[in-house]
């Protein structure tokens, strides 16, 4: 296949995983800002929102008022947002128009039709009260564009460069979430073991739709040790850095069982992953969390040019 | 037979009102057919091509806005025996419009019997000295044609126009006849009518049998094709990806190719592959910027000499728009009868060439009841249609023409026959065209059964141009 058309595969998927994260992070904020009674710390979590988008610095500079429509609309809509849910979906169909003759129809269908219906939901301003629906359709929306590419793609590069993009955006998006989380409400690794909010730490599984699937392995107790040891080193929850980490190494095999050879990408994968898999949650606590993070965002980021630079997605 | 206002030729009806035999059997289901639900049907058809995004680019309007030509349910219906005449016509127009293009970029024996004066080329853009001596692969010069016809009566249909460069529109013609067999499966049940949905393979086979001599074709193998695009942003890249997929072939951009070893190659994931055949859908101005237009961004630098040494083949080849031109299509008569030895059997539109000053002197004498037209204009733009338009209007053209008038040709205003379209109010006339899609490979010349007709969905318009509001029908050929 075309190089170019392996780079808009992959960053078809990375937009729509993104729109996907970022729709479940507004969702999150909004339950938190409902839970916290004054004005200052609403305006506290709208503001971790956006950090975790990293969109704050870009928000404060053309707004400035913290109100939950005003945030949650900039993230959705906003025309000066290039980060905006809307825009997302319409780089992911921008991808896929580009792309298209690597797509089946069902899959470049339900983007297209993705495309249409959240135009529509979000041609105009997005009220408190209709909000829970409008974010259920991005998610709903984003599932039916899986489904398509699960149930009527080849399994060969196309549908490989495209899991790799979910996969490596999912990675990037749940340790923005955790490190966010920790750089604001928990600064300090000594504060973490002694102060615990369990709304907080809900909310945050929540983020990842992981609350559910953590009360029932853990019986409903909550620690933060044990919340973070599921984000980040679980290897059944399909949000973690471990299980993100595995479907980019299996859809890696992929491509180097179809092209007949693996490239120093998979080389830079596994060292990636022969790290990840080698700690246990108490060393990550010991060297800091945040250090964690940071350098596993930055892996991440250095697998994705890698990939790129292999499979010559650009001249 | 020329003037608005006189007897129009209706497909489907009689003068008095009785329906012709070709549309009979289609009545007679339409008119069982309950109209609640054929509107309804009506407005599925949009969602539906929305849904599966055959929109089309504007340009100068907001950019990522798209549009839907508008689609019209009611089939275009032309009956076997017409077909037949139609295609002998086209056959013999195409298989001259090769020849002439052989003999323009040769030996040129058609201006030394003095039968096209050589300030025609000369003075032509679109005639590519690059191209001189140079045959192309096969001998084929445009591998896909499409020639817009216009009725005026039972047994009249004129040329008005030959596409030469790189004809589009044939993804909505096969879209159109998915989206009626999706809504009204029984009618192709009832009514015989020849499918066209084979177009995309007999398109890869035509391409296929024109590959480069430096194509190695080792056991089994087969070239490889690419459709060039220039790109998302294109009016008709919907038609580009559609038939790259059709074909299962790759579809490029000038950013995906380069100039190795004397070949094109394409960056796959993989590396650098050749390419033995493109079928390209830009203009020659960009297909290279070595040769032609340097600060061309869509084509590949050094392709041409790549093409002339035998590594690639360009479908239509470049050069080609000399014969599409609308001064040499005043020509065609004299070129079929030139180089096949018969009368033209579909005329010409007649056609005043504003170049020659009698002719102009009646253009100018005659612009309220004439359309005029840029030589080198296409999309329905720059042109003046005199009866429809103001005097300010008119004497707004007649300066232009006055200050250039060898950019000008004039036609009488043609009373296009009319088919009808769907309306709230049931069915109502309008005028159409057609443009039948014509393959041409040196295994010979192949025609689709039927076309695009375009419609002006307007009362009363003769512009059927998608850029100006037209609309598109599924046209039938029935079978004998």
């Amino acid at each position: 296949m075309l190089g170019r058309a392996a780079n808009g595969v992959y960053w078809m998927a990375r937009y729509l995983e993104r729109a996907e994260n970022t729709a479940r992070l507004i969702d999150v904020g909004f339950h938190l800002a409902l839970t916290r009674g004054n004005k200052a710390s609403q305006e506290e979590e709208w503001k971790s929102v956006l950090i975790t988008t990293g969109q704050d610095e870009a928000y404060l500079a053309s707004a400035g008022d913290l109100s939950g429509a005003q945030v949650f609309n900039y993230l959705l809509r906003d025309r000066g947002n290039p980060a905006s849910v809307l825009q997302m979906i319409e780089n992911a169909r921008t991808n896929a128009r580009v792309v298209r003759t690597s797509l089946t129809n069902e899959v470049w269908e339900a983007i297209n039709e993705s495309w249409m219906v959240l135009r529509e939901l979000l041609a105009r301003p997005v009220r408190e009260a209709s909000l829970g629906e409008v974010l259920s359709t991005i998610r709903r929306q984003s599932t039916l564009v899986r489904g398509a590419m699960e149930g009527s793609m080849l399994r060969n590069e196309v549908f490989n460069f495209a899991r790799i993009g979910t996969f490596v955006e999912r990675a990037d998006n749940t340790a923005r979430i955790l490190d966010v989380k920790y750089y604001v409400l928990l600064p300090s690794v000594a504060w973490v073991g002694s102060s615990l909010d369990n709304i907080q730490w809900e909310t945050l599984l929540r983020s990842v739709a992981g609350n559910r699937a953590y009360s029932w392995l853990n019986a409903g107790t909550m620690d933060p040790r044990g919340i973070a040891r599921f984000l980040i080193l679980d290897g059944q929850f399909p949000r973690s850095l471990a299980f993100c980490y595995a479907k980019i190494g299996s859809n890696m095999a992929g491509l180097a069982q179809q092209y007949g050879s693996a490239m120093p990408a998979h080389e830079q994968l596994s060292q990636a992953v022969s790290w990840l898999n080698g700690l246990s949650i108490e060393e990550i606590f010991e060297g800091g969390l945040h250090e964690f993070l940071q350098s596993f965002i930055g892996k991440t980021s250095r697998l994705g040019e890698a990939i790129a630079a292999d499979y010559r997605f650009i001249a | 037979m020329n003037s608005v206002g006189g007897s129009r030729f209706d497909e489907m009806l009689h003068e008095d009102g009785s329906v012709r035999s070709a549309y009979s059997d289609f009545r007679e289901w339409y008119d069982t057919q309950d109209t609640t639900w054929l509107r309804s049907q009506d407005a599925e058809a949009e969602r539906f091509f929305r849904r599966i995004g055959i929109t089309f680019n504007v340009y100068g309007e907001d950019a990522g806005e798209e549009r839907l030509i508008p689609f019209d349910m009611i089939p275009r219906i032309i009956t076997a025996r017409e077909w037949r005449k139609l295609t002998r016509g086209i056959e013999q127009r195409v298989r001259a419009l090769n020849a002439f293009l052989q003999d323009l970029y040769h030996r040129q024996e058609i201006i030394k019997a003095g039968r096209l004066p050589i300030h025609f080329l000369r003075e032509n853009e679109a005639f590519l000295t690059q191209m001189i001596g140079f045959t192309p692969p096969g001998g084929v010069y445009t591998h896909i044609v499409g020639i817009d016809l216009v009725r005026t009566g039972p047994d009249e249909f004129l040329v008005l126009e030959d596409n030469a460069r790189t004809p589009s529109g044939v993804s909505y013609m096969l879209e159109n006849r998915e989206t009626m067999m999706a809504m009204f499966p029984e009618l192709f049940t009832r009514i015989p009518v020849r499918p066209v949905s084979d177009y995309p393979r007999r398109l890869a086979r035509s391409l296929q049998a024109c590959a480069p001599p430096k194509f190695n074709g080792g056991a089994g193998s087969r070239p490889v094709v690419a459709v060039l695009t220039p790109g998302i942003y294109n009016s008709a890249y919907f038609e580009h990806a559609f038939l790259a997929d059709q074909m299962g072939a790759e579809l490029v951009e000038g950013s995906d190719l380069r100039v190795m070893d004397g070949r094109v190659q394409m960056r796959t994931t993989l590396g650098y592959k050749p390419v033995d055949v493109i079928y390209r859908r830009v203009d020659d101005n960009y297909l290279d910027p070595l040769s032609f237009n340097s600060d061309s961004v869509l084509g590949i630098a050094g392709i041409m000499d790549v093409y002339r040494s035998g590594g690639i083949t360009i479908a239509n080849a470049p050069g080609t728009g000399i014969a599409d031109d609308k001064a040499i299509y005043s020509f065609m008569p004299d070129i079929v009868e030139f180089y096949t030895g018969e009368k033209p059997i579909l005329n010409n539109v007649p056609t005043w060439r504003c170049s020659e000053a009698d002719s102009l002197a009646y253009v100018l004498d005659n612009l309220a009841e004439l359309v005029v037209k840029e030589v080198h204009g296409s999309g329905g733009y720059g042109m003046l249609i005199g009866p429809t338009s103001s005097k300010k209007e008119i004497a707004q053209f007649e300066a232009k023409l006055r200050a250039r008038p060898d950019n000008y040709i004039a036609q009488p205003t043609l009373s296009l026959s009319t088919v009808p379209i769907f309306t709230k109010e049931g069915l109502a006339p309008r005028h159409v065209d057609l443009r039948p899609f014509v393959l041409v490979s040196p295994d010979g010349i192949d025609i689709t059964p039927g076309g695009l007709t375009r419609v002006a969905l307007k009362e009363g318009s003769l512009v059927v141009n998608s850029s100006q509001g037209g609309g598109t029908k599924d046209s039938w050929v029935l079978d004998e």
